[in-house]
Parts: structure tokens; C-alpha cells; sequence
């Protein structure tokens, strides 16, 4: 018999997946977007606006799934997760009735005039829509990390009378010093997603022969962003949201790492399988003395282990959060490495006639997803047994009264519409790359495939 | 001292959850009238071109209330979303399957692609304006609370209001068929504003008709609130000025009416709102203090004096002040720059 909390878990898991799936390629594309909008804007060329076009198609598109899976998100705070709400919602309800208030106005009411408003009013209004969506975005993303940060370093807030909290230091929580890490690091990987995807839509058309003079436009614009993205997110906003982690939740540092007994000069583990009975890694590849290196700058440092803490502080499936972990930083040194060679042909005057790296940027597009969820699932899990960390554990979080078969009931209900929902989204987002960037002038490609009613 | 803060937050968002109920009840409504009053493909996307530059903002106002609420009064998001668990969850569901029907109609032109959406799109509109009518009725009927401050409700149990209602029994389901007679009356209206030609005369007629229903539904609604939850007359009955709110939304009514039958569209849409938030405002006047009435012992209700959080109210004056007066602005800007009737031609323009 499994208890709610299992399903309450379980479904914030899958429905916070799958929700993010969407504005990480939301929040990149902005940027990527308004790029195109202001080269449109200086230059007079209209070349820029229309691939702007395509892509602000397969933004609303992203941002219209974004929105309907995005509520479930605020909601299931006060029905799965009643107590955590009850006891924490004087300081977190805060950030989040502050990105309703500041960024899903901006971005819901310039969204708008993106899609409808070109015509209207004109060239300089459709720019400056294009960069209130890319600020509604990133602010949006700002105040939920402000939030997740709050959860992992809580700060700035008191214990009122009746045992809850409320916030004491306004700015202390926004400038939270976990957030500014988390916040960079994160918003990098959105640019990734948005930039590997407009990357391998460029090799697409290349490969396959249509829309040449768009094909180059996305494939250069999508790998100068995926190569700088990919660097940017080793070093410096994954190396300073690491080393939060070892500042302020060594336990979690350690099972990232699968380092279970503190040692000096510890070295880094790049495979093996984590063995819980026997507490070491199997089939270990390891770089000597790497670990101490990274964390301290020092070759000698002592590295604290999993033993140096009491097992109840343990995160509570250590192996999946070792994987995460693992999962995210594989992926980030091959995209270093697939952009790198890809920006390097580029500057060569090679990449355009290079199939083989094309193959490689097209089939690459997922993986910045697979990336981005091993990131939170290295920072959610990294978090466990606590829901906030120090105060609240997670099993005291959830709603008392809501009982493991109607938290099972919504969870099944859940799984089944978003199956649905991402069969959809994948079938429209193919029939938009399909029909192409809508070529200036002529009204047949694309016609039909306006983003409209 | 603190009391007063927290009623300034009673009063913030009641505003911004009645403000909801305006903006996005235009979008239900249009939505239940949307199969049998936009019948040809032209008229159905005139219908879809009329909410769709709006319809996401106005559903900003419930999260942003919600958000409002959740940091106000932690101990109601708390209770309420928890206790009313199944009927959020659907709720939910019927949300994407509103904004996804919107959104997604028009981009595949296909025999079966569209009827499905625009199915989808009245279906779930119609079951939204009912599930929040009854949820009204169940915040004024008031929930079984126990004395950690938490309830769980079924969905029904036995259909009569008591110690230990369902969500749904003979009060609440009547409080739902108004909430949706209402939003189809404020939804006809709407479309009265934004269209022409047959779109517009069925709007029109739909409109009058509803208009009468819903007087005399509200009617049955107020005598059968008052024998459910006699608590809520207390502050009527304490201070009668109060009075004056729901008399308000009668006067609104009847205006809507009258401007109705002159064919003044913008002012008939406005009155329709007008009367939605004096029917609202009445009911809050009847709840305050109380936030969620217990059923079983008044002394477990949670109220703007218990349920606040103990500190940080006076921080969120601060930023919600700055906040709401950029909403206001973008509100404004979005609904003047697509102001008018919807342009047929302009459907068939590249944009």
C-alpha cells in the first residue's frame, strides 16, 4: 500500500517535468527572438523579420502549452502540498503572486500584440513587444527560482506566533545568494535548449535541402548562442551553483559526487554505478585529486563524505540523484564539444557543407532537454528529505487529509492528458517546421500556418 | 493594528478574484454560446478573434489572485485548495482544455481537426462556469473544518447542505446553474461589443433572454442563501449600508436590460460586469471576516483576524501597489489597441 505521499510526489514530479519542457524553450527562443527582431530593426532587412516570424510561430506555440500546464503548478501547492503551504506560503506566496502580477500580465498582454499587432502597428511596436516578452520571461523565471532558491537557502524570513513564516527582508529574498547562481545557471540552459533547437532546425532545412538562405540564418545564429550557452553553463553558473551546494548542503554535494567516505586529495568519479550496500562505487573511472581541486582549490583538500552525516539527512534515493547529477554534467562537456567544433567550422566557412556535423547538431536537439531535467532533478532530489531545506522535511509537507486514492485518481489523469499533450504539441511543432518560414512576399508556404484563429 | 492590514488583503483579493470573474467570465461565456451562436467557420474564428488577444491575460487575474491569496492568507490556500481537492484538479483540466481549444483550432484546417476544438472549447467553458458558481456557493454555504483547520469534501455526498456537505448538493448546484446563466448572459454581451452581422443579432437575443433568467434565478439564489447560511445576513443586519452593494448590482441588472433593448452594446457590456461585481461584493460583505465558514463549529471558521500570516503584509502593500498599477496599464493598453468590432477581412490578412 503505497501512502499519498508517494503519489503527491510522484505527481508535482511529472507535472513540473513536463510543464518546464516548455519555457525553457520559451525563454530561450525570447532572446533568440528579439535578436532577430532588433538585426530586422537596425538593418531594414527584412530576411531577419521573417525568420523572426517562424520562430515567434513555434514560440507561442511552446508558450500557449507552457500556460495551460503552468497553472497546474501554483494550484498544487495548496491541494497536494497544504501543509508545506500553510507553514511557508507567508513567504513564497509572496514571489509567486509577484511573477502573476509582474510577468504573466507583461508577457500574456504583449504576446498579443507579437502575434496580431505587426500590421497594426507597425516595425518599432513589433519590437518592442518582442523584447517585453523576453523580459515577462525572464522575469517569470527569476521569481519561480527565487522561490526554488528560498526552498534550498532559506532566507530572510521569521517565525511568527502560530509556528509559520513570513517574510521579514524583501530584498534579502530576491537577492537571495543561492538564487543569483541558481538563476544564471538556469536561464543559460534555457538559451542552450532555445539555440540547439534553432540550431538543428538550420541543419534540417540544410540537409534536406529547403529554405537555404533561412537554413544558415538558424544554423549561425543557433550555434554562436549554443556555443557560448554550453561554455557559460560549465563555467562560471555551474561551477558557483556547485559550489552553493557544498557551502550549504555538503550532504547533497556528496551523493552528487557519489563520495561516500571523506577523504583528502578526493578525486572525482566520471563513471561507475553507486553500490548502497557497500557504500562505493562500481566500476569506477575517476581523475585523481579533481574533486578537492574543484570545491577548494586545492589539491590536498579534505572532501567531507556521505558518513561524515547522519543517515536521516541523506538525500533519500542517492543513486537517481547521483545519475542526475551525473546525466547533466555528461551532456554539458559534449555540448562544449559539438558547439565548439560546430562555431569553429563556422569561422572556417565549413559548417554549411560539413553533413556529418549537421547530422550530429540536428539529432542533438533533445538532449538539452534530457540536460535540463537531470538539472532540476539534480537540485529537487539533491534537496530531499527536505522539502525546506533545514526546517520542513518533505514528508510533513504534503495535504493531511487528501487520501493516497484521490492523489493516485489525479495522478493517473494527469499522465493520460499529458501523453496526449505531447503527442499534440510534437505533431504541431513538426507541421510548423515543415511548412517552413513563409518566404517574403508570396503568400503560399506557410499561409495556413499563421498564428492565428 | 494587524487586523487591518489583513482586511486590506480581504479587500485586495476580493477585487482581483471579482475582476476574474469579469474578465475571464466573458471568455466562458462566449465560449457556452459558441456552437449554436458562431455557426459558420468565419463566424466561429470572428468568436475566437474576439477573446484571443485577451483570453490569457484575463486568466492572469485568477492566478495572480490566487498568488495573492496563497501569501495573504496561507492557512485558506491551504484549507480550501486541499478540502476541495477533486473539483480543483478538474478544474485544472478543463482550464487546458479551454486555453489548448483556443489556441489550437485554427492551425490545422481539417473536416474533424476543428469540430473537435470547438467541442472541446464549449464543453469545457460551460462546465468551468458551473464549477465556479458552485464554488461560490460552497465558500458562502460554508465546509466541514475541523480544528487543525484542514476538510476534505467529496464531490457529493448527499446533496443536502449540513454538517458535512459534499461539494456539490442542492444549493451549490443551483448556485452553479446561476453562475453559468450569468456568464452566458456577460458572454453574449461580450460578443454583442465585438461583432456584426448574424454573429451579432443571435448575440443580442441570447443576451435579452438570459437577462431576464438570470434576474430571476438570483432571486431564488439569494432567498435560498439566506436559509442555508443564515450567518450571512449578521453584517447586513449590523450595518444595513451594506445593503447598498447587492442593491447596486440590481440597479446594474436592470440597466443591462434596459441598455440592451437600445442596442447600446458597450454600455449593456458594462453593466453586465457591473451587476457580477455587486453580486460578488455582496457576498463578501456577508462572509467578512470569515474567509471559510466551518460547518460544524463557528469557532473553527478561518477568518481575516486567524488565517493571515503573521508578518510580511505590509511588504506586499508595497510591491503589489507598484504592481497593479502596471496591470492596470498593460489592461488598458491591450483592450484599447483592440478595441472595436472584430474585422472579418482582417482574418484574411497575413497576420
Amino acid at each position: 500500500m503505497a501512502s499519498a505521499l508517494v503519489y503527491d510526489r510522484l505527481q508535482f514530479a511529472v507535472t513540473i517535468t513536463f510543464h518546464y519542457l516548455f519555457p525553457q524553450l520559451t525563454m530561450g527562443l525570447a532572446l533568440l527572438i528579439l535578436y532577430l527582431k532588433s538585426r530586422a530593426l537596425w538593418t531594414g532587412n527584412r530576411h531577419f523579420n521573417d525568420a523572426a516570424r517562424f520562430w515567434i510561430k513555434l514560440f507561442a506555440l511552446s508558450f500557449a502549452f507552457g500556460v495551460v500546464t503552468g497553472i497546474p503548478m501554483e494550484f498544487q501547492f495548496g491541494t497536494n502540498w497544504a501543509k508545506f503551504s500553510r507553514y511557508a506560503g507567508g513567504v513564497i506566496g509572496q514571489t509567486l503572486a509577484m511573477e502573476g502580477l509582474f510577468a504573466f500580465f507583461l508577457e500574456s498582454s504583449f504576446l498579443g500584440i507579437l502575434l496580431f499587432g505587426e500590421k497594426r502597428f507597425g516595425p518599432r511596436v513589433h519590437w518592442f513587444a518582442a523584447l517585453m516578452l523576453f523580459v515577462g520571461s525572464w522575469l517569470s523565471g527569476y521569481l519561480i527560482i527565487a522561490t526554488n532558491a528560498w526552498m534550498q537557502h532559506p532566507v530572510a524570513y521569521a517565525v511568527g506566533a502560530d509556528g509559520t513564516l513570513h517574510l521579514t527582508d524583501f530584498w534579502g529574498l530576491l537577492l537571495n545568494p543561492w538564487l543569483v547562481w541558481q538563476y544564471a545557471h538556469n536561464m543559460t540552459a534555457a538559451v542552450a535548449t532555445g539555440s540547439f533547437v534553432m540550431a538543428a532546425v538550420g541543419a534540417f532545412y540544410l540537409l534536406s535541402g529547403t529554405h537555404p538562405a533561412y537554413a544558415r540564418t538558424f544554423l549561425r545564429t543557433g550555434v554562436v548562442a549554443a556555443a557560448l550557452a554550453s561554455v557559460v553553463l560549465i563555467f562560471p553558473t555551474g561551477h558557483g551553483a556547485g559550489r552553493m551546494v557544498f557551502e550549504h548542503q555538503p550532504s547533497t554535494g556528496a551523493a552528487f559526487e557519489g563520495h561516500f567516505h571523506s577523504e583528502r586529495g578526493a578525486g572525482i568519479v566520471i563513471l561507475g554505478q553507486p553500490n548502497m550496500e557497500t557504500m562505493t562505487i562500481d566500476n569506477p573511472l575517476v581523475i585523481p585529486w579533481a574533486l578537492s581541486f574543484l570545491i577548494y582549490e586545492r589539491f590536498g583538500a579534505e572532501v567531507k563524505g556521505l558518513d561524515t552525516f547522519p543517515r536521516d539527512r541523506w538525500p533519500d534515493n542517492i543513486p537517481l540523484l547521483y545519475y542526475a547529477y551525473h546525466i547533466m554534467v555528461g551532456l554539458g562537456t559534449i555540448f562544449v564539444a559539438i558547439m565548439l567544433t560546430a562555431a569553429l567550422l563556422l569561422w572556417l566557412g565549413y559548417l554549411y557543407r560539413a553533413r556529418w556535423l549537421l547530422w550530429i547538431i540536428l539529432l542533438s536537439a533533445p538532449f538539452p532537454y534530457i540536460a535540463t531535467t537531470a538539472g532540476w532533478m539534480t537540485a529537487e532530489l539533491g534537496r530531499q528529505p527536505w522539502l525546506v531545506y533545514g526546517l520542513l522535511r518533505t514528508s510533513e509537507g504534503a495535504s493531511p487529509l487528501v487520501s493516497s486514492g484521490n492523489a493516485l485518481f489525479t495522478l493517473l489523469g494527469f499522465l493520460g492528458l499529458y501523453l496526449l499533450l505531447g503527442l499534440l504539441f510534437i505533431f504541431l511543432a513538426f507541421d510548423i517546421v515543415m511548412h517552413g518560414p513563409a518566404v517574403a512576399g508570396t503568400r503560399k508556404a506557410g499561409a495556413a500556418r499563421k498564428p492565428g484563429y | 493594528m494587524e487586523g487591518s492590514l489583513s482586511t486590506y488583503w480581504f479587500v485586495i483579493v476580493t477585487l482581483m478574484l471579482a475582476v476574474y470573474v469579469v474578465l475571464d467570465g466573458f471568455d466562458f461565456g462566449t465560449g457556452i454560446i459558441y456552437l449554436f451562436a458562431a455557426r459558420s467557420d468565419v463566424e466561429r474564428r470572428t468568436v475566437l478573434r474576439a477573446i484571443g488577444p485577451v483570453w490569457n491575460g484575463n486568466e492572469v487575474w485568477l492566478i495572480a489572485g490566487g498568488g495573492l491569496l496563497f501569501f495573504a492568507f496561507p492557512k485558506v490556500y491551504a484549507a480550501g485548495f486541499s478540502g476541495f481537492y477533486l473539483a480543483l484538479i478538474i478544474v485544472l483540466w478543463l482550464l487546458m482544455f479551454r486555453g489548448l481549444s483556443i489556441e489550437l483550432r485554427s492551425h490545422v484546417d481539417h473536416p474533424l481537426w476543428r469540430p473537435f476544438w470547438d467541442a472541446s472549447f464549449a464543453v469545457a467553458s460551460l462546465l468551468l462556469a458551473i464549477v465556479f458558481g458552485a464554488a461560490l456557493g460552497n465558500l458562502l454555504r460554508g465546509v466541514p473544518l475541523n480544528a487543525e483547520g484542514y476538510f476534505f469534501t467529496a464531490l457529493w455526498t448527499t446533496f443536502t447542505p449540513g454538517p458535512e456537505p459534499g461539494i456539490l448538493d442542492w444549493y451549490t448546484i443551483l448556485m452553479g446553474v446561476l453562475g453559468a446563466v450569468i456568464l452566458t448572459g456577460h458572454g453574449a454581451n461580450y460578443l454583442a461589443m465585438k461583432t456584426g452581422g448574424d454573429l451579432y443579432q443571435r448575440a443580442c437575443r441570447i443576451a435579452q433572454v438570459t437577462g431576464w433568467l438570470m434576474a430571476a434565478l438570483s432571486v431564488v439564489a439569494i432567498l435560498a442563501t439566506a436559509l442555508v447560511q443564515p450567518a450571512l445576513r449578521r453584517n447586513y443586519d449590523a450595518h444595513p449600508v451594506g445593503y447598498a452593494v447587492p442593491l447596486l448590482g440590481v440597479l446594474a441588472l436592470a440597466g443591462m436590460l434596459y441598455f440592451r433593448r437600445r442596442e447600446r452594446n458597450v454600455a449593456a457590456f458594462l453593466a453586465s460586469s457591473a451587476f457580477i461585481v455587486g453580486m460578488l461584493g455582496g457576498a463578501a460583505w456577508g462572509l467578512f471576516p470569515n474567509l471559510l465558514l466551518a460547518t460544524k463549529d463557528p469557532a473553527w471558521s478561518l477568518t481575516v483576524y486567524n488565517a493571515a500570516t503573521p508578518g510580511g503584509l505590509e511588504i506586499g502593500l508595497v510591491w503589489f501597489a507598484v504592481g497593479i498599477s502596471l496591470v492596470i496599464t498593460y489592461t488598458v493598453y491591450v483592450y484599447r489597441s483592440f478595441w472595436g468590432k472584430v474585422d472579418l477581412s482582417s482574418l484574411e490578412e497575413g497576420k
